[in-house]
């Protein structure tokens, strides 16, 4: 197996606060990587540093080529997708047209502004594999909270990318709603590398093959399930706090 | 497994239903969409109206139109780009500049005009050499504006500027350009700009007749503006463009660059705004700075939330209607026009947010967010 993604002393500094603090990490190509750690922990971070959001310093190198430095846009086209935390889609665009402008990304600017004749193939395919096919005519803006979460891996997954980061995409949903989505993730890396930041216990109980665990900008463990849950660091500041994978539970 | 295998039968169904229900209303060489139906029946209906008024009111709904033209590049840049400009007096004015340049070369026959004559201008600058050929003036027109429009583009967005910060800029680089054309008064005929006009291709610019083709001229313009601004917006770029309004950060993790897409939007805003001013200028027969500063721009984008963002006919109808309220108002009340003009942008902004076009439901190329303009105008 090559290493598709690795990550070397990568560090985020916010107004001298490390929020990423020298974190080393390789995916290899079609793993299902999940990364967890408490808030504050840099998960976010390191999404946002890997896909040209936040400066960065150390180095990422994606199929052999450094990311630091470059734009979003050109770290998508180098074949890295990202959704959010907080689903965000264009409300008033219908829900194929959000996909079908993620298919099109590499369109040059003519193509973009000949008549559209139908929807691109490929935004027809991903909508379809999130299940989401036939609410393609209806306003993004009318969407369920989980179905705007499918939508973002349908754009996701129409950008055709080689490496998938997504970020919380089960937040918030039903557990009728995890379960497709844990199966939807299982089909994905059939044939890509996904990274996922979450922390849903249960779902990645259920889901996930290899946990990488950061702490305070850190990687504290990284290993199967098992191995993680049973490290001692790692139940000390994480799975120990009962508080924190139950969300918005007080105020 | 997801349920992949299982729905792929209902999927391309709905699929094609959608296909289907779009087909219907968007391609296909027989079935146009009802709005570009519409554009062509208005267009052959101002066809008539020749017919039916006076020269000098004909003269005066010309100008109109070609107002409406700027309305329609106008909201194609804030209605659907976001981009609110207070500055399109610039580009109206480079395009009217231009013709103007062009009908006093005309009207001087050769000899030096005027103005250069008072301010001590002893030899035509070279620049303005080529505007004695029509074409020119015309492709200057819409290239010249466009081109400014787009270098202001890729020096602004990809700085991220936008919002308030880039009407403001609008706003100040259309107060220079107005100083700039009272302060080089051997080269722009400065406060009084450029006056006596005689012909344009050979018709005298009084006769009626003249005046009517240039009536014909403002009604394909405006016809083409719409036609070409509708293919836009129902484009994918169209849709990227909604896309960047609304989202401008998402959309680069859509693996675009937004800056790209709104210096193009607004590239082309410009020409339009170019455009209408080079048929504003035979019409009225006059091009003054007085036409391009600062508060012809922001009345400009009173015509499009008059008329209703984000609705192409809206807005050139905005345009049209406000236009003519103000002709008919100034004959009466000449002081009152301003602050009618100001009540109505605020009863709009309280009443309807989606303007004349939203009261009036008419065909929406987009599901418009009524609360942004309320939010944009505080």
């Amino acid at each position: 197996m090559t290493q598709l993604l690795e990550i070397t002393s990568l560090t985020v500094s916010f107004d001298g606060f490390h929020a990423v603090d020298g974190v080393d990490l390789s995916i290899e190509e079609g793993e299902l990587r999940f990364l967890i750690g408490p808030n504050g922990a840099g998960k976010t971070t390191l999404l946002d540093a890997v896909t040209g959001l936040s400066r960065a310093t150390g180095s990422v190198r994606f199929q052999g080529e450094e990311l630091l430095g470059l734009a979003p846009h050109r770290v998508v086209r180098r074949g890295v997708g990202r959704t959010f935390q907080t689903p965000t889609v264009f409300d008033t665009l219908k829900v194929v047209e959000n996909v079908d402008l993620a298919a099109c990304h590499t369109q040059r600017l003519p193509g973009l502004l000949r008549r559209r004749r139908r929807t691109a193939r490929a935004a027809a395919d991903a909508l379809e594999a999130v299940g989401l096919a036939g609410h393609g005519s209806q306003a993004a803006g009318t969407l369920s909270h989980g179905q705007r979460q499918w939508l973002e891996i349908a754009m996701l997954l129409a950008q055709d990318p080689r490496l998938l980061l997504l970020d919380e995409p089960v937040a918030g949903m039903t557990r009728a709603e995890r379960e497709r989505t844990g199966e939807l993730l299982q089909w994905i890396v059939e044939d890509r590398t996904v990274v996922i930041v979450e922390h849903d216990m249960d779902f990645l109980r259920r889901f996930a093959r290899r946990v990488t665990v950061l702490h305070e900008g850190r990687v504290l463990s990284e290993g199967t399930v098992d191995e993680v849950q049973a490290d001692e660091r790692v139940r000390d500041v994480y799975l120990g706090r009962s508080g924190d994978d139950v969300e918005g539970a007080a105020c | 497994m997801i349920t992949r295998l299982a729905t792929r039968a209902a999927t391309r169904a709905a699929l094609a239903a959608g296909d289907a229900q779009e087909r219907l209303v968007s391609v296909g060489p027989l079935r146009a969409h009802p709005l570009t139906l519409a554009i062509l029946g208005i267009g052959l209906l101002l066809l008539l109206v020749p017919a039916l008024l006076s020269p000098f009111r004909l003269n005066l709904v010309a100008r109109y139109l070609a107002l409406a033209i700027l309305a329609v590049g106008l909201d194609v840049a804030w209605g659907f780009g976001g981009m609110l400009s207070l500055g399109h007096g610039l580009f109206f004015g480079l395009g009217a500049y231009a013709m103007g340049m062009h009908l006093k070369l005309v009207a001087s026959a050769g000899a030096l005009p005027d103005f250069m004559n008072w301010s001590g201008v002893s030899a035509l600058p070279a620049w303005w050499g080529p505007f004695a050929s029509l074409p020119v003036a015309l492709v200057a027109a819409l290239l010249v504006p466009a081109l400014v429009g787009a270098a202001l583009g890729l020096l602004v967005f990809r700085n991220r500027v936008r919002g308030a910060y880039f009407a403001l800029l609008t706003q100040a680089l259309v107060a220079i350009f107005a100083l700039l054309l009272v302060g080089q008064q051997g080269y722009t005929g400065g406060t009084n700009g450029l006056t006596n006009f005689t012909t344009l291709l050979g018709g005298p610019l009084s006769e009626p007749s003249t005046q009517r083709w240039v009536y014909f001229a403002t009604v394909g313009g405006l016809v083409g503006a719409l036609l070409v601004s509708h293919q836009l917006v129902r484009s994918r770029f169209g849709r990227l463009l909604v896309a960047v309004r609304d989202g401008e950060e998402r959309v680069r993790f859509l693996g675009y660059d937004p800056a790209t897409v709104k210096t193009v939007a607004f590239g082309f805003s410009a020409a339009l705004a170019g455009l209408a001013g080079a048929l504003y200028a035979p019409s009225i027969g006059i091009v003054a700075p007085g036409m391009v500063g600062i508060v012809p721009s922001i009345e400009m984008v009173i015509w499009v939330a008059l008329g209703g963002r984000g609705t192409l006919l809206g807005a050139a109808a905005g345009a049209v209607l406000a236009s003519y309220a103000k002709t008919t108002f100034s004959e009466a009340l000449p002081s009152a026009w301003l602050y009618l003009q100001g009540g109505l942008l605020v009863l709009v902004i309280v009443a309807a947010p989606r303007g004349l076009a939203g009261a009036l439901r008419f065909p929406r190329e987009r599901p418009e967010a009524p609360e942004r303009l309320a939010a944009e105008a505080s």
